[in-house]
């Protein structure tokens, strides 16, 4: 059943005020969601007041400097700082997004900061993304071939194949799609999810894969492919600029077509 | 599940909409509408069979104002339906599938479909 309200463990209260400290003018109020499994109590909504003229320009940094200088319990995940490891996906002003490549002057106003959306919370911004995880185990995102010893060394493509795989192979796995799709929220146990599928959709596209038809057929499901209801905002939200929405059609006309 | 018992992230409430997003659920709701309105259509036309009588009453109340809302109401969604299947058709044929394509053909869809519904009504009062 689709719950549309959060459940009562979930709501979200008032939490601290951190007014500034450092009597800068230029200042930005940001709003961080906040859980701790520790004291059980409802998630709650921290205010902090940042001086940005002593700031670095993406939210990461707003983050460090929260950490650093007011809260030190604020608890995220970031690794490379860079976009390229994905660390650090989390909800800013609305949309997912790598906190390390978004920029907070392209915001108006009060900054907000929420985990990703529709996931158990581990602590702070960090979700729990284990189901994703397993879903992508289960397509089995590894070269499958029947070449052996020498042969298998090296499997040369052509340029025209390697081609095919622009605009798939960037995906860094940080999850922002998946968890940007109500139908990944709503279905989320048995959709695969854009993420997934994108790369299920690199794996049968790859001309070195030899079960390009097993990959399919195992894909082919109501509830695995067919929930994907082109809500776009898979694209909309990817870091990378990669579209998710697009391999699922490749994969559905695929289906169609073969 | 190992984190069974913590708490669920907000999604609905803070998850900004776009145009396609709102596209996509409107889409769906105008459908149910519709459905709704095709089997009134058909209880309406099945209603003949009683006489001309219930077929006049059911035309007095179109004429009302709220009927008159009702009716322009329904070329509306049927357009606006119309104009986004053409789109989700088009995606089924593996085009459109660019974001700035995707929100592009999402405007003219929604501005097209007003065009329409206006068309729709006109077309039907010239015809009765």
């Amino acid at each position: 059943m689709t719950a549309f309200s959060l459940p009562q463990n979930s709501k979200i209260v008032k939490g601290n005020f951190y007014k500034d400290k450092t009597g800068s003018k230029n200042l930005k109020t940001v709003n961080v969601y906040r859980w701790s499994p520790d004291d059980g109590k409802n998630p709650r909504i921290d205010t902090f007041e940042v001086d940005m003229d002593n700031c670095g320009p993406k939210v990461l940094d707003i983050l460090f400097k929260i950490k650093n200088e007011i809260d030190s319990s604020l608890t995220f995940r970031r690794s490379c700082a860079h976009g390229v490891c994905g660390s650090c996906a989390m909800n800013v002003d609305g949309v997912n997004t790598l906190s390390c490549i978004k920029s907070h002057n392209d915001i108006k106003g009060e900054l907000n900061i929420y985990p990703l959306p529709h996931l158990k919370v581990i602590k702070d911004l960090i979700g729990d993304l284990s189901n994703l995880y397993r879903q992508y185990e289960s397509i089995q995102p590894w070269l499958k071939t029947s070449k052996t010893n020498a042969e298998k060394n090296e499997i040369l493509q052509s340029q025209e194949d390697r081609s095919k795989l622009d605009g798939y192979y960037e995906c860094i796995l940080c999850a922002c799609c998946s968890t940007s799709c109500p139908s990944y929220w709503w279905n989320g146990e048995k959709y695969l999810g854009p993420a997934v599928l994108l790369q299920a959709y690199r794996w049968i596209s790859d001309s070195r894969d030899e079960e390009k038809k097993e990959r399919l057929k195992k894909v082919a499901d109501e509830l695995k492919l067919y929930r994907c209801h082109t809500i776009m905002n898979c694209a909309n939200s990817c870091p990378k600029g990669l579209n998710p929405a697009k391999a699922i059609g490749s994969i559905k006309k695929m289906l169609a077509t073969s | 599940m190992q984190y069974k018992n913590n708490p669920l992230s907000p999604h609905l409430e803070i998850y900004k909409w776009n145009i396609t997003s709102l596209l996509s659920i409107s889409h769906r709701i105008v459908g149910v509408i519709n459905i709704l309105a095709i089997t009134i259509i058909c209880i309406w036309i099945l209603s003949l069979l009683l006489g001309e009588g219930s077929y006049e009453l059911t035309k007095i109340f179109l004429t009302t104002f709220f009927g008159k809302f009702i009716v322009v109401s329904l070329c509306w969604t049927f357009s606006f339906h119309i104009l986004n299947e053409i789109r989700h058709l088009a995606w089924d044929i593996g085009y459109g599938y660019d974001l700035k394509v995707a929100k592009v053909t999402g405007f003219l869809t929604f501005f097209g479909s007003f065009v329409l519904a206006i068309l729709f009504y006109l077309i039907g009062r010239n015809i009765f």
